[in-house]
């Protein structure tokens, strides 16, 4: 996924487009996230400003949330499932896969900034487990020879 | 519209096992035997074992085929050009399929028969009659929602029409209709399935809530991890504006309705009805001490009805077919049906709404057909990450509320996670223990320290350090965490981690002393 480097002048945009919402702090994080990849830290006193908060309140809200990254990813993002209905199935054998194969631990960004590993708790797909979303595509019934291959994908 | 309609759901748990690429092939293969397609994006059915499930529609009925891979899809094109011919993964009609036949479908009367994104075929199938009898009689709408016993889907199985006239009798100039879409407990997917296979359901519960308690504005709040379902959500409401079923005069009436869809940002906590209210105001999904209710003070202190998604998509056909029709479902206070879900190590997972009432065993076993690994069956998590786990001697205890609160589980969301005789119990409550570490939003003590003195107890007693005395401090710990707590993430952790002690003491004996035991 290509993303556009920090632009003081995207954000504002960004920010003036949920001008005169209700509760509009998360929606400009996900679309600022959408724009550059994470959210960038200059971004912060430009959004405390517009919603007349205090930029340790916005701070706190991105700092709150496991979706809002405080620096990009890598080019891929695996995110597995680690939660009980996928551990049934067999996903903690393919989780430590992952791990070992990918050579970086869960929350982490391989060196070469391939491949980000995260662990997601929940994907609602517990009646096909495990599951895994590889940048936003979801795949189910997963097995080592399909963890693989969509590991293969992140190369 | 000529030639072969054919069905491939979009409902995520068929996309995860390849449905986009099979609706994708489809077309060249029509093209190249010169035979026109239409190719339709249903929900799923809910039998999620034979996903990604084709149908066709012939003149016998939708015929359908299933798990069908890309491999297979050839084949079983041509045996449905030739009306729903014979095949290896032939399903037949999907009605008569007994993991359908067995249910009674009321909140998923549509799902997976309906295309979610025609209004159209919506109303062709008694969508929007509920709003229709609502609007006859506005006033009437919540003692028929209170008459037919529904009780809030989410977990706490509040009633939900007790809720619903609070906020009706509460004075203010503005109030709110807030649907709880995280649904983040896993072994659980039926909010997903509703929003992805009939959304309209959702949006009709909402607007007759929103006219039976005098709000004007709702909102969706759905978690991230659940791009299909936003992207779906926000087409149907879109649909719906445009065809005057919400804005300024819903349906030509007086009364005013609007929706919007929020987008949750991966924090399990916001499924708490006031974490998800700090999360909408625009806040860290931290809980909220009650009292104030939401009914009284709820989203930007404005009385608010937050019902889940279950609750307000149950609500159309109670209005349509009357309280009573409901009410004669179900046992005891649990009144109705319940879209139970089928998750983990199960040979026949997905979903199955049924007349509460049913036992834990039939659904594991009979309904659920056991594990797909032929392992024997250990242990089943009800309710999600916060429900207790039971063995085989409890399977024969009710889905009814009070009967799982009666032997210490809970129904919560109806997520039902198998797992067989290679779980390590005392592993699985120290996952709870540590998932509420994670998810803690900080607000009491109990939830925030508690969870990770209990991962640290556990360890201990696993290691064989003092286990005695730390099995009487985890013990303690769990009192504290279930009372103490502000909301049910600290206040039910105890639940996966108690039951697990209680019924497979085993698995906490340290590994050299389980060797001499042998």
């Amino acid at each position: 996924m290509a993303y556009e480097a920090w632009s003081a002048d995207t954000a504002a945009n960004i920010i003036r487009s949920h001008e005169g919402r209700e509760g509009a702090l998360l929606p400009i994080l996900h679309d600022i996230q959408e724009a550059f990849g994470y959210v960038p830290e200059p971004a912060e006193p430009m959004i405390a400003e517009a919603l007349s908060l205090s930029r340790a309140e916005v701070h706190g809200v991105v700092t709150f949330y496991h979706d809002f990254r405080r620096e990009p990813a890598g080019r891929h993002v695996l995110k597995v499932c680690r939660a009980e209905a996928c551990q049934a199935a067999g996903g903690d054998v393919l989780a430590a896969r992952c791990e070992k194969h990918l050579g970086v631990a869960f929350g982490e960004t391989s060196l070469d900034g391939r491949v980000t590993l995260e662990p997601v708790y929940c994907l609602g797909l517990c009646s096909v487990s495990p599951a895994a979303m590889l940048d936003g595509r979801i795949v189910g019934r997963l097995d080592e020879k399909k963890i693989d291959k969509l590991m293969a994908e992140t190369a | 519209m000529a030639g072969l309609r054919i069905y491939v759901p979009g409902d995520a748990a068929a996309v995860a096992c390849g449905a986009d690429g099979i609706a994708k092939a489809i077309p060249p293969l029509a093209a190249k035997r010169k035979v026109a397609v239409e190719i339709v994006r249903n929900g799923s059915r809910g039998m999620h074992w034979l996903e990604p499930m084709l149908e066709v529609v012939t003149d016998k009925g939708r015929i359908a085929y299933g798990p069908v891979e890309m491999d297979d899809l050839e084949s079983v094109f041509d045996a449905m050009i030739a009306g729903g011919a014979a095949h290896k993964l032939r399903v037949g009609v999907p009605e008569e399929h007994p993991f359908l036949k067995k249910q009674t479908r009321l909140t998923f009367a549509r799902c997976g028969i309906v295309d979610p994104h025609s209004l159209d075929e919506y109303l062709a199938h008694d969508g929007y009659k509920g709003l229709m009898k609502a609007l006859a009689d506005p006033a009437g709408i919540v003692a028929a929602v209170t008459e037919s016993g529904l009780r809030g889907r989410g977990g706490a199985g509040f009633p939900t029409g007790i809720k619903w006239k609070t906020v009706a009798d509460a004075q203010a100039d503005r109030k709110y209709i807030v649907c709880n879409a995280d649904e983040g407990d896993s072994g659980t997917f039926a909010d997903r399935m509703i929003m992805e296979g009939d959304p309209f359901v959702l949006i009709e519960g909402m607007t007759i809530a929103g006219i039976a308690v005098g709000a004007t504005r709702g909102y969706v709040y759905i978690r991230s991890e659940y791009p299909h379902a936003i992207a779906v959500m926000n087409d149907a409401i879109r649909t719906a504006k445009n065809a005057g079923y919400l804005g300024r005069s819903v349906a030509g009436s007086a009364f005013a309705f609007d929706i919007e869809v929020r987008v949750g940002a991966g924090a399990y906590v916001c499924g708490e009805e006031t974490a998800l209210l700090e999360s909408l105001e625009g806040r860290r999904g931290q809980v909220r001490a009650k009292p104030p209710l939401p009914a009284h003070k709820g989203l930007f202190g404005k009385p608010t009805v937050i019902n889940n998604v279950l609750s307000l998509a149950s609500v159309p056909v109670i209005m349509d077919r009357g309280a009573a029709y409901y009410k004669n479902f179900g046992v005891g206070r649990s009144r109705g049906t319940m879209p139970i879900q089928l998750a983990g190590n199960l040979k026949y997972g997905g979903l199955f709404e049924t007349a509460f009432g049913i036992t834990l065993g039939e659904l594991v076993d009979d309904i659920g057909g056991g594990t797909f690994t032929g392992r024997p069956v250990k242990a089943v998590q009800v309710g999600g990450p916060l429900g207790a786990y039971f063995p085989r001697a409890l399977f024969d205890t009710p889905f009814d509320y009070e009967a799982f609160a009666g032997r210490d589980g809970l129904i919560g969301h109806a997520g039902v996670v198998v797992f067989d005789d290679t779980a390590d119990m005392a592993k699985q409550a120290r996952f709870a223990m540590e998932f509420c570490a994670v998810e803690s939003c900080g607000k009491c003590t109990p939830c925030r320290i508690g969870s990770t003195r209990g991962v640290e107890t556990i360890d201990r007693i696993v290691e064989g350090v003092e286990p005695e005395k730390n099995l009487a401090v985890l013990t303690d710990l769990c009192n504290t965490m279930k009372f103490g707590s502000l909301c049910a993430l600290g206040g039910f952790t105890p639940y996966p981690v108690m039951s697990a002690l209680t019924h497979f003491p085993e698995d906490f004996v340290p590994a050299p002393q389980k060797q001499a035991a042998e």
